[in-house]
């Protein structure tokens, strides 16, 4: 497109109209996290009107924010791994073998992204009991229930979205592999996954943000022991007060891990989303 | 990155792959080898997807109220029971349903047209390289990178009657009200929520639709430019028509996400939703937990759920056809 | 090169499906009953305090004086008023569930009927002391009538009038002893223009709404349902008292509008404590924020939430507060009994009735909430003789969503402009009386 004077006008009033819809969130959400508390509880100011941090020494008190952290932590960690893990075998099957079933795989696998959660968050509590009381492993109110059912929320996309990656790396380069004696597994892991490191680094960062955002399951499933910070967040309005400052603060501190990651990788992610999304 | 032109999602699962490569040379390991690999896939979704898929169905077709909650297996059959009380829209339950299922049409398709037109106009602005580009579209990117929680609390304090920056500017700033209005309840409640779910979802519009300008060659707009195309011509000649299965993709994507939306109106709202407020998956969760009659719900779910594959499968069959004949 | 060993290494761990050798089960802690002759009890305790934690560093040291008395250990878990009731459900659904567990009392009878809870019969009631040592009206709460209870109250809430004395003074007020007295001087305290209204009501909460709608039905003589449970909400009794409360912000315009975005109790105190209001109607566990915000209980008084001069009765509170109950499959059924007894004990309730604002459930027992001995007789009069508890059937919980909420629906159109007449209360109140009615 040519830069006509037009052309800039319009670039102009794009991007501060855009600019102030995603700006003012940001600014409120920073400014008001250094405010004192009778500041956010009366009417709004652009300025604090004494700038303090103790909203960010305050907010580890309040609530036990630092254990969730951790929780969260842990929990979307392990749940990105296995689902990137699970999700790189499975893609790599769909893109390069054929055999019997894989349309009704991966017609089922896409279509569960239409489940609504409230339908089978009941039902997944009940098959969480029935597995501890029977095989003895512990689901309900352990990480490790919360990192299982997470994983598996981003596993559809991110094998739709592999897969479609891995079918644009050409199968020559398979080839190659083979020829050098390495088994499919050997063309995987030297070939396919190098060369699909966008689309991995994209379904990796899909998968974090997905387990570090949920809130349904996360209000049902976790205990004390490993409530996670989307769940934490809402004990700031506690019986007392509704620390807005507090509230901000902490809202800040546990979106920083994940936009900076996530800003840090944005090349990589458009083209994975594109190349699974385009595909 | 290479970019493949087939249209929609549902054709990624299609097979007709005629070049096969070496994997299969080896008739008896190539056989196992898929299922293996697909293995802990296919576990984890029976597992956490299918199974309680399901149960939910089988819950919606019991009366399973507070009175048999504690012990499913005497929980009466109520055939068809829970279906008929969600769909009698004379009766209290039915009507409510029929409310929030408006409400969430008119949220989804205005979140969509709107998400989808802001990301398209910043792709379209953004796409000629200039000073400070990769700024912009990093800032821009914020909303998508956000918890969702995060950003709509934010959203919820600034949306407060007598607290909030947005009666300020409104009100204080501009003058363009005398009376403070109230955003999280009455009417202006959808037009709060529809702005919240635009907020985190236009970003995401705006990445994809990016991606797909990219893979333009730029001598196509030259060409055009020479044969003196005007911007708006071209953006409809060239852009538009490039973007069509990327478009394709997103808006079916776009859709699906906020008419299942939970988190907005649940985050946002708190236990005084409004009735403008209600959303559909939002008012299922109340069906259920509230008033503990969760096959009532499990049935409302069953309804929303076969909705939304009609919906998606008219989609997928009308677009198809459409890029057929194109 | 990092990412490729990780996510080999992944990969490789994916494929033995060894998915329990990924850690996490260290925190097995909150589990059911354990097993046996280990003794220890799980116990999910409500907010009561100022924050979760507060609530535990109240509690732990009582909790390890029953340790010491009966070495029995008690596994605390305090759970926040959002997560509570959402929590009881799935342990009840699941049978996963701890020993023993706070409940707010309306929810009893609801609760009962689940039937996951051990029945105090005799016997139980023997074990924990016997029934004798417990307000009744405050038992009552305990299930529905004619039946063995499946909670006991533990801690004592009752609605007041708080008025803020430096204000009343200034204006020439005393304070109001009938509803009609309470609009005069609320009236007489509010200036729209100066933005100062004479009370605070948490409008936007549909739990503290659907309590004034009980009260204020009650006040009139009206039932919300009758001797068989069925629900009875369009009565004239119940659609006055509805909209009696209404017209606060509506037709007498003591509140202010905003107050329609009150989505809890918190909010409305705040208001009273830092002096924006004069008055509110608010459980007495409003005593620790208005501490918390710098209010001295010798700022304030308190009389009881005023009937209208014609009353059918002088109904002043529902019966507030929260109980404790027994998971009927606790494998720890003695255990548990003991624990309710210690709870429930004299000693007990002194040590927790100053921190959590509550009033004693025993007969004999003083109130300790307060230094404000005046403040501590008025509540204590209400909540024995002047409360009532809120329907006791199945369908209470129910009650509380669909008329609270729809009261939330007329607060907003209120406060947005509009006007809801009798017939539009009537009108609401149907709608919610159909929806229990339809899923009962």
């Amino acid at each position: 497109m040519r830069e006509t004077k037009g052309f800039k006008i319009y670039r102009g009033v794009m991007l501060a109209v855009l600019g102030l819809f995603v700006l003012i969130p940001l600014y409120v959400m920073i400014t008001s996290s250094l405010k004192p508390l009778a500041d956010v509880q009366g009417a709004f100011t652009w300025w604090p009107s004494n700038l303090t941090v103790e909203p960010f020494v305050e907010m580890w008190k309040t609530v036990p924010l630092a254990r969730y952290f951790v929780n969260s932590t842990i929990v979307s960690v392990a749940a990105t791994v296995f689902s990137v893990a699970i999700a790189i075998l499975a893609a790599f099957a769909v893109s390069r073998f054929r055999f019997r079933g894989r349309t009704v795989f991966t017609t089922t696998v896409l279509s569960t992204q239409m489940f609504p959660g409230v339908l089978f968050l009941l039902p997944l509590f009940l098959i969480f009991v029935n597995i501890n009381n029977s095989v003895g492993v512990q689901l309900v109110g352990t990480r490790l229930g919360l990192i299982i059912t997470y994983l598996t929320f981003s596993l559809p996309f991110s094998i739709w979205m592999l897969a479609g990656y891995f079918d644009s790396i050409p199968r020559e380069l398979d080839e190659a592999a083979l020829v050098d004696g390495c088994g499919p597994m050997g063309a995987l892991g030297r070939v396919v996954l190098p060369a699909a490191r966008p689309g991995v680094i994209a379904v990796a960062i899909y998968s974090f943000m997905t387990a570090w955002g949920e809130v349904l399951f996360a209000s049902v499933m976790t205990t004390e022991a490993n409530r996670t910070l989307s769940v934490g967040l809402r004990q700031y309005s506690t019986q007392t007060n509704v620390y807005w400052n507090q509230i901000m603060a902490a809202a800040l501190v546990v979106s920083i891990p994940v936009v900076i990651g996530f800003l840090l990788a944005q090349r990589h992610f458009v083209a994975g989303v594109t190349a699974g999304a385009v595909k | 990155m290479s970019v493949a032109t087939t249209d929609a999602p549902a054709d990624a699962a299609k097979p007709a792959r005629s070049r096969r490569a070496g994997p299969e040379r080896r008739p008896g390991l190539s056989r196992w080898l898929p299922y293996l690999l697909l293995a802990p896939a296919v576990l984890l979704e029976l597992l956490i997807h299918i199974i309680p898929m399901l149960v939910g169905i089988w819950m919606s077709f019991v009366k399973l109220t507070k009175f048999y909650i504690a012990n499913w297996s005497a929980a009466p059959w109520a055939g068809l029971g829970n279906y008929k009380v969600a769909v009698d829209f004379d009766n209290a339950v039915g009507e409510g349903l029929l409310k929030s299922f408006g409400v969430t049409i008119a949220f989804s398709l205005i979140t969509v047209a709107l998400s989808w037109t802001l990301g398209m106009a910043a792709a379209v602005a953004l796409q000629p390289p200039f000073r400070g580009r990769s700024w912009v579209r990093t800032l821009f990117l914020v909303p998508y990178a956000l918890p969702a929680y995060a950003g709509i609390l934010t959203w919820n304090f600034m949306l407060q009657r007598d607290t909030g920056i947005v009666n300020h500017i409104l009100v204080d700033n501009l003058g363009l009200a005398s009376d403070r209005p109230f955003w999280l309840l009455g009417g202006n409640a959808l037009v709060s929520l529809i702005t919240v779910a635009v907020w985190k979802l236009w970003t995401f519009a705006f990445l994809t639709l990016m991606a797909g300008l990219q893979s333009i060659p730029r001598d196509v707009y030259e060409a055009a430019a020479v044969d003196g195309a005007g911007n708006l011509r071209q953006w409809r000649n060239i852009t538009l028509p490039s973007l069509r299965p990327v478009n394709l993709v997103l808006v079916l994507v776009l859709f699906l996400w906020t008419f299942s939306d939970f988190n907005t109106p649940y985050v946002l709202f708190g236990t005084a939703q409004p009735p403008a407020g209600d959303l559909i998956t939002f008012h299922i969760y109340n069906a259920s937990f509230l008033t503990w009659n969760f096959g009532s719900g499990a049935a409302m779910s069953v309804l929303l759920l076969i909705f939304l594959m009609i919906v998606t499968g008219i989609y997928l069959f009308v677009t198809g056809r459409r890029s057929r004949r194109a | 090169m990092r990412l490729r060993s990780l996510v080999a290494a992944a990969a490789v761990t994916a494929l033995g499906i060894s998915l329990a050798a990924c850690g996490g089960s260290d925190s097995g802690d909150s589990s059911g009953g354990s097993s046996g002759g280990d003794q220890t009890l799980t116990y999910w305790a409500s907010n009561q305090g100022t924050s979760l934690d507060n609530d535990k560093e109240v509690l732990t040291p009582v909790l390890q004086k029953f340790t010491q008395e009966t070495g029995i250990k008690v596994n605390l878990e305090v759970i926040g008023w959002n997560d509570l009731q959402t929590r009881i459900q799935t342990a009840i659904t699941s049978g996963q569930a701890p020993d023993v567990v706070n409940i707010g009392n309306t929810w009893a009878a609801s609760l009962q009927a689940t039937d996951a809870f051990l029945p105090f019969d005799g016997e139980a009631m023997d074990a924990i002391g016997g029934k004798d040592k417990f307000v009744p009206t405050a038992l009552a709460t305990g299930g529905k009538e004619g039946t063995d209870p499946t909670s006991v109250p533990l801690y004592g809430l009752a609605y007041g009038m708080y008025y803020n004395k430096a204000m009343f003074a200034a204006a020439g007020l005393q304070p109001p002893k009938t509803w009609e007295e309470m609009v005069a001087a609320a009236k007489k305290l509010t200036n729209p223009a100066k933005n100062q209204y004479g009370m605070a009501l948490a409008a936007g909460s549909y739990t503290e709404n659907v309590h004034f709608a009980f009260i204020n039905a009650a006040q009139n003589g009206a039932d919300w349902f009758d001797k068989d449970g069925k629900p009875t909400f369009t009565g004239d009794g119940q659609v006055q008292g509805v909209l009696r409360y209404l017209d606060l912000m509506q037709k007498d315009k003591v509140a202010n509008p905003s107050n329609a975005q009150y989505d809890n109790g918190t909010k409305s105190v705040n208001d009273f404590a830092t002096k924006k209001v004069a008055m509110i109607i608010n459980q007495n566990n409003a005593n620790s924020s208005i501490a918390a915000n710098g209010m001295k209980s010798s700022e304030y008084g308190v009389v009881p939430f005023p009937a209208p001069a014609d009353a059918a009765n002088q109904t002043a509170s529902h019966v507030a507060g929260i109980n404790l109950s027994i998971f009927k499959n606790t494998k720890n059924k003695d255990a548990a009994l003991k624990f309710v007894k210690f709870m429930t004990d004299p000693g007990t309730q002194a040590t927790l009735g100053k921190p959590f604002a509550s009033l004693p459930v025993l007969k004999d027992a003083k109130p300790v909430f307060t230094d404000n001995a005046e403040e501590a007789a008025t509540f204590q009069d209400i909540y024995n003789t002047k409360s009532k508890p809120l329907p006791l059937v199945p369908a209470e919980d129910q009650y509380e969503s669909t008329v609270g909420k729809a009261m939330n629906a007329m607060f907003a159109k209120i406060a947005t402009g509009g006007t809801v007449t009798a017939d539009e209360v009537k009108a609401a109140l149907k709608t919610a009386e159909d929806q229990v009615a339809a899923s009962s």
